[in-house]
C-alpha cells in the first residue's frame, strides 16, 4: 500500500463509429437477422410451392413453356377414372393406415410403459422399422411380395396352407391391403415411441388415486390414459395422416401405381403424369388438388382433437 | 370408522429392509401421525395399509379384517396424496364424483354427496373449474372432497401440506384437524414436520430407520421422551443434548461445563438433556457467554457457550446481550432429562 493517491481519472464518452451506429438500428438488425431464413424458405418452399401452382393452371410439358388455361386441367381431371381412383385410394389407404397404425402402436406403448425386462432393448427394436430408409424397406416389401419369390408363399406352401403362391401385388385389391400393411409396419415406431413419450408424462399417483377410487384397469385406460394422452395423441395423428396421405415411395418402389394403376396414390400419379408422362400442368394439378385434403386433415385433429379445455392457462370460462 | 392394527409389518424391496417389524395399534376415530425423517419408512407403511404395496411380512387390519390380500379399492379407506394426484381433465365436481360414478351411483346421490362435500370444504363455487384453475390450497381441499364423498372407514395422508406454502399450511393444518373432529374418521397421516405432528395428532408414531421410536400422545412424548432420537425429533427449537458423565456434583459436560442435577439423581447417565424453554435466567446461576441473541418477538433465542458446550436458551424475558457478554441461566431440574449410554431415557 503506498499512501500517494491515485490522479483523477475521468472517462471520456468515445462517439460510436458509423458501423456500430448502424448495427444499432432496430429495422437494419430485423433485417439482417431475418434474411438468411426468409431467403432459404422463399428460395426452397415457397417458390416451388409457387411454381406448382402456377403449373397447374397451364398446359406445360416437358421442353415446352406452358399457357395459361385456367380450370382446365381440373376440369380434365374430374373426368379422369384413374385421377378419381387415385383420390379414392389416397383416402382409404391414410384412413385404413392411420386406424391400423393408431391401434397397434397405442397397444405397444402401453405395452412398453409397463414394467419389462430389457425395456431399452424392446425400445431399441421396436425403433427398427423407422430407421431404415423407406425405399430399403419398400424393397424388402417388394421381395416378400413377389409373385414367385415370396417368403410368405413359400411358408404357406410348406405348411400346407395354400397350394400355390399367394398373390399379393398382381391383382388390384390384394395389392391394396398389402401396401396399406407396408405402410402400418413402417408407420408403427413412429406412433409407439411417441405416445409412450406421453404415456410416460402421465403421473403414476394418478393411476394409484384411480385405482383407489375403485377403477378396473379398463377404466383406468378410459377415464385417465386415453384422456390425458388426447393432445399427444392429436398431434401425432396430423402429422401421421399428412405423411400417409402424401406418401410416395413405398408405393412407388413396390408397384408403381400398378397393377393397372390400381394402387395409385395421388402423390404417385402426380409423379408419373408429370415427370415419366411430361404433362408438367397436369401432374401439377393433380399434387395442388392433394391441398384440401391436407388442410382438412389437419384443421380437422387441430380442432377435433388437441384443444382441449383443462389444458388451457388460468381463465375461468 | 374402523380401528386398524399393524402388527409385524415388514416391508422388503429387492435386499433392503424398509420397515423391520412394525407395531401400530390405532383406536376408532383417532387421528394419528407418523412422523420421521425422510427415509424412515413412514410413506411406505401408509402406502402398505392403502394397499398400493404389498406387505413382505406380518399383518394389516382395518376394522378387525385382515386386508393383506384385499385390494385398495375393497379396503374402505380413502388417500389425499402429497401432489393431490386430481384428474386434470375432470371439473372439481367430476374428480369428486370419479369414484361413485364408477361404482355407477344414481345421479342424484353423487350431485347430493359432491354438494355436502362443497359445502364442507367452501368449494361451493368452484365446482366447475378445473384443477389448472385452483389454487394449491384450494386443490388440497378437492383431494380431501374426493375423500370424503366416499364415507371411508379410514382416511391416509401422506405429506399432503408439504407442496403449500407456510401461511397456508398453518391454515390447512387447522382446516384438516378441524374437519376429522367433526367427521370423526380414523385418520392415519404421514409427515416429517414434527410441529405438524404435535399440533394435529391425538397419537404420535415416530419412526426411524424402519422401526418406530416411540408412540404416545403429543405432549407425552414431549415431557418424557424414551430415548435421544425422539428428544431431538420432538420440540422447536431441538432439545439440547449434551455428552458427558455425572461427576463433581452435578454432570460435567464433555465441553466441560458443569450442569446442576435434580436431588438424589444417581446412576451411569451418558447424556443430559435439557429444552430451550426450560432453561431460565436466574442469578445464581450457570455463567456461559453470550455466542448469538436470536429474538423471535415473542421470546429471545440466546446459544451461549458454557465451557466448550454450546447450549441454547428460549426465554420469554427480552435478552439484553451483545455477543461476549456473560449471561447466567438454570435449568429446571424438574425437567432435566437424563438418558443413558444406549441412548434410553433413564427414569
Amino acid at each position: 500500500m503506498s499512501a500517494t493517491t491515485a490522479p483523477a481519472w475521468t472517462k471520456t464518452r468515445q462517439q460510436p463509429g458509423a458501423l456500430a451506429r448502424l448495427f444499432d438500428n432496430k429495422a437494419f438488425l430485423i433485417i439482417v437477422c431475418l434474411a438468411p431464413a426468409v431467403g432459404l424458405l422463399m428460395t426452397f418452399l415457397t417458390y416451388p410451392l409457387g411454381l406448382g401452382i402456377w403449373l397447374a393452371f397451364t398446359d406445360t410439358t416437358i421442353g415446352r413453356a406452358g399457357i395459361w388455361v385456367g380450370l382446365e386441367n381440373f376440369e380434365y381431371l374430374m373426368g379422369d377414372p384413374i385421377f378419381l381412383n387415385s383420390v379414392f385410394y389416397s383416402v382409404f389407404y391414410t384412413a385404413v393406415a392411420t386406424v391400423g397404425k393408431f391401434g397397434l402402436g397405442l397397444w405397444l406403448a402401453l405395452l412398453l410403459n409397463q414394467h419389462l425386462p430389457m425395456k431399452s432393448l424392446l425400445r431399441a427394436i421396436i425403433l427398427l422399422p423407422w430407421i431404415v430408409p423407406t425405399v430399403l424397406s419398400a424393397i424388402a416389401f417388394w421381395w416378400i411380395y413377389d409373385p414367385q419369390f415370396s417368403i410368405l408363399s413359400y411358408l404357406s406352401m410348406k405348411m400346407g396352407l395354400t397350394e400355390g403362391p399367394i398373390d399379393f401385388i398382381n391383382t388390384a385389391w390384394p395389392a391394396r391391403w398389402s401396401l396399406i400393411f407396408a405402410n402400418i409396419w413402417r408407420g408403427i415406431p413412429f406412433v409407439a415411441i411417441s405416445l409412450l413419450a406421453g404415456l410416460q408424462t402421465i403421473s403414476p399417483s394418478l393411476y394409484e388415486a384411480a385405482l383407489l377410487d375403485g377403477a378396473t384397469p379398463w377404466q383406468r385406460f378410459r377415464h385417465i390414459t386415453f384422456p390425458m394422452l388426447m393432445p399427444i395423441l392429436a398431434i401425432v395423428m396430423t402429422f401421421s395422416i399428412i405423411f400417409t396421405f402424401t406418401d410416395f415411395q413405398l408405393v412407388y418402389a413396390i408397384t408403381r401405381g400398378g397393377p393397372v394403376n390400381s394402387t395409385h396414390l395421388m402423390a404417385t400419379l402426380a409423379f408419373q403424369r408429370g415427370i415419366p408422362g411430361g404433362q408438367l400442368g397436369e401432374g401439377a394439378a393433380i399434387a395442388v388438388a392433394m391441398i384440401p385434403f391436407l388442410v382438412f386433415a389437419t384443421l380437422f385433429s387441430y380442432f377435433g382433437l388437441a384443444r382441449r379445455k383443462w389444458q388451457q392457462g388460468e381463465s375461468n370460462d | 370408522m374402523a380401528t386398524v392394527s399393524v402388527r409385524q409389518a415388514k416391508k422388503v424391496f429387492g435386499s433392503t429392509k424398509i420397515l423391520h417389524g412394525v407395531d401400530v395399534e390405532i383406536a376408532d376415530g383417532e387421528f394419528v401421525v407418523l412422523v420421521g425423517p425422510s427415509g424412515c419408512g413412514k410413506s411406505t407403511l401408509l402406502r402398505m395399509i392403502a394397499g398400493l404395496e404389498n406387505i413382505s411380512g406380518g399383518e394389516i387390519a382395518i376394522g378387525g379384517r385382515v386386508v393383506n390380500n384385499v385390494p385398495p379399492k375393497d379396503r374402505d379407506i380413502a388417500m389425499v396424496f402429497q401432489n393431490y394426484a386430481l384428474y386434470p381433465h375432470m371439473t372439481v365436481r367430476e374428480n369428486m364424483a370419479f369414484s361413485m360414478k364408477l361404482a355407477k351411483a344414481p345421479a342424484s346421490v353423487m350431485e347430493e354427496e359432491v354438494n355436502r362435500a362443497a359445502k364442507i370444504l367452501g368449494l361451493d363455487a368452484l365446482l366447475d373449474r378445473y384443477p389448472r384453475q385452483l389454487s394449491g390450497g384450494q386443490r388440497q381441499r378437492v383431494a380431501m372432497g374426493r375423500a370424503i364423498v366416499r364415507h371411508p372407514q379410514v382416511f391416509l395422508f401422506d405429506e399432503p401440506l408439504s407442496n403449500l406454502d407456510a401461511k397456508l399450511r398453518v391454515q390447512m393444518r387447522s382446516e384438516i384437524k378441524e374437519l376429522q373432529q367433526r367427521l370423526a374418521t380414523t385418520t392415519i397421516y404421514v409427515t416429517h414436520d414434527q410441529i405438524e405432528a404435535m399440533t394435529m395428532a391425538d397419537q404420535i408414531v415416530v419412526m426411524n430407520g424402519g422401526r418406530i421410536e416411540q408412540a404416545g400422545a403429543p405432549l407425552a412424548l414431549y415431557d418424557r421422551p424414551a430415548n435421544l432420537f425422539v428428544a431431538g425429533f420432538i420440540g422447536s427449537p431441538a432439545m439440547n443434548l449434551l455428552p458427558g458423565r455425572i461427576a463433581d456434583g452435578g454432570f460435567r459436560t464433555d465441553g466441560g461445563a458443569l450442569l446442576p442435577l435434580p436431588p438424589g439423581t444417581s446412576g451411569n447417565a451418558a447424556t443430559y438433556g435439557i429444552r430451550p424453554e426450560h432453561l431460565m435466567l436466574a442469578d445464581d446461576g450457570v455463567e456461559g457467554t453470550i455466542v448469538i441473541v436470536e429474538p423471535t418477538g415473542s421470546e429471545t433465542q440466546v446459544t451461549l457457550r458454557i465451557g466448550e458446550t454450546q447450549i441454547i436458551g428460549a426465554f420469554r424475558e427480552r435478552v439484553q446481550g451483545r455477543p461476549g457478554d456473560p449471561l447466567r441461566v438454570m435449568p429446571d431440574l424438574s425437567l432435566v432429562h437424563l438418558f443413558g449410554p444406549d441412548g434410553n431415557r433413564l427414569s
